[in-house]
């Protein structure tokens, strides 16, 4: 089974695009999974960083294949998802976001200052293990079980909480366990998109998960939407698609996802795919 | 007892909200709390419900102390609720919210549900059945695909109680149901409420509406100022000149001579 040869030119071209597109995808659910709990979480990229990280050097120091190296990334994101969950989940608001943007801030000084982990200089030679199947499978993966979960009580439950803790809790529902939850999922995932990435790009470095592209991961979710899972992916389609269709102008990038942001807060409320999906997994009198 | 309180205090800043409340309502029945506003009474609510905790004083539903247990923790025991100014999650569909209210019930893993297992699909039809039925008691079974945030404002106070109701709490905790209704809801929703007692839930309810809690109410305790100045029939608490004359006021007390004959 051979491919046609343009569609083969096609892939070699816009291989690294294409990965993004998967890749920025997997961002967006995690953003997804934490605002659809109801919080707002600005730690998205300090997780992904950590995955990166924790990934690369799992194949360079310790030699593992990548399929051990994969689920292993995930365990410093969680580590560090409940260790500032725990604790800020208690309180309400915008707590969590502080903490998050700290824990990225922080972890960047880690990074610059370790020389393990390469120092300013990142970390180079990275194996190329990320391929492409991988990253669409876990995407597709991850869109599917977040929307399979989403119609379930666990769906019901989290959008309850968002509309309104205190009748939530007083629903039944244990409103910080399915934060933490939300929390921890959404870790995992931003953890696996940053090993992929790590394997995809062959380097990364310290300033890659700062406070730009955390507020890049919100927009995507903000743009796309959060009454879906297939909505916050559509959201970093188009705006990982958006700079390539003006490569002239690269520096007004991050204005334009401002813009975007405001834009979508004014007009589009609901997002690029606005509709809101179903809570019960079987209809009345099926 | 199905519920009691002992001292039971809540204080703020510069205020006790309730102040050493002894209550005791019993198992089955309509039972009500009436006071002037700032009694204490939502306070008293959700001192029960565990959405404030108190600064002092024990909690006892079924004979176990229930005061250091959150809020989501008395819901799976039985005590479910609904709020004075409705808190509907917006959004949701009639059936959702009903649905939501059953969340205790439901047990469903979360492999089971990603994999859609036979046993998910089982609970998860039978919470959609249960819903409804809940929703055909409190009449409006018919709205049960719209958006919760279109019903009309008594729709939305019955959707409430059916949410309340629908894991079957053992315990019934109604904040003014018949705010801002018309008499003639006001009748339909006391049919609603003694159809809900018949079945086996203890009922407590605030209300403001004086005909409304004579007519149903098995016991009347009256709140003051945070304390708990009388409890008893509604015949005795109409007849404690105390309650009638000092705490409800001349004029509503000749209004409920008059409306019953007395």
């Amino acid at each position: 089974m051979s491919m046609p040869v343009w569609l083969d030119d096609v892939l070699w071209t816009y291989q690294t695009l294409i990965h993004d597109l998967g890749i920025n995808g997997l961002l967006a659910l995690s953003m997804y999974v934490v605002l659809a709990a109801g919080q707002l979480s600005l730690g998205q990229a300090a997780f992904m960083g950590l995955g990166a990280y924790s990934g690369a050097l799992l194949t360079m120091k310790a030699g593992l294949p990548f399929w051990l190296v994969l689920p292993g990334s995930c365990v410093a994101p969680v580590v560090f998802a409940l260790a500032i969950g725990v604790p800020t989940l208690r309180l309400s608001g915008v707590y969590l976001a502080i903490a998050t943007i700290g824990l990225g801030e922080v972890l960047r000084s880690v990074y610059l200052n370790v020389d393990y982990v390469g120092g300013a200089l990142g970390l180079n030679g990275i194996p190329e293990r990320a391929e492409t199947w991988m990253i669409f499978g876990l995407l597709g993966l991850a869109t599917a079980g977040l929307f399979l979960v989403g119609r379930s009580r666990f769906g019901r439950a989290m959008e309850a909480m968002r509309e309104d803790a205190m009748a939530a809790s007083a629903m039944g529902i244990n409103v910080a366990r399915y934060h933490l939850m939300a929390l921890v999922t959404s870790a995992v995932l931003a953890g696996l998109s940053g090993c992929l990435a790590a394997h995809e790009s062959s380097f990364i470095g310290p300033n890659e998960y700062g406070f730009e592209p955390a507020v890049t991961i919100l927009s995507f979710a903000l743009l796309g939407g959060i009454g879906n899972p297939f909505a916050p992916v559509a959201g970093a389609w188009f705006l990982t698609l958006l700079p390539e269709l003006m490569r002239d102008l690269p520096d007004i990038r991050l204005a334009l996802n401002g813009v975007i942001i405001v834009l979508a807060v004014l007009f589009l409320p609901r997002g690029l795919l606005g509709w809101r999906m179903k809570r019960a997994a079987v209809g009345r009198g099926a | 007892m199905l519920l009691t309180t002992s001292g039971l205090t809540r204080r703020y800043a510069g205020l006790v909200a309730v102040d050493g409340v002894d209550l005791a309502i019993a198992q089955g029945g309509i039972h009500s709390v009436i006071g002037p506003n700032g009694a204490g009474k939502t306070t008293l609510f959700n001192l029960l419900t565990g959405l404030v905790e108190p600064s002092d004083g024990i909690i006892s539903f079924g004979g176990a102390d229930i005061t250091a247990l959150p809020a989501h923790r008395r819901a799976g025991l039985g005590i479910a609720r609904t709020f004075q100014n409705i808190r509907l999650f917006r959004g949701m569909s009639v059936l959702e919210n009903v649905l939501t209210g059953l969340h205790p019930r439901l047990s469903a893993s979360m492999l089971s549900t990603v994999l859609r297992l036979p046993g998910f699909r089982a609970e998860e039809r039978a919470a959609v059945e249960r819903a409804a039925a809940a929703l055909e008691l409190v009449g409006i079974a018919h709205l049960a695909d719209a958006p919760s945030e279109d019903l009309a404002y008594g729709d939305q106070r019955r959707l409430e109680i059916a949410r309340a109701l629908v894991c079957q709490p053992r315990l019934l905790l109604l904040d003014e149901p018949a705010a801002g209704m018309n008499p003639a809801e006001t009748v339909a929703l006391a049919e609603l409420v003694r159809r809900i007692a018949a079945t086996g839930t203890t009922v407590l309810l605030v209300e403001h509406d004086m005909g409304f809690v004579m007519g149903l109410s098995d016991s009347v305790s009256v709140l003051n100022f945070g304390r708990l100045i009388f409890t008893g029939s509604p015949r005795a608490v109409r007849s404690e000149p105390a309650v009638v004359e000092a705490y409800l006021g001349a004029r509503l007390a000749a209004k409920l001579r008059a409306t019953h004959g007395e």
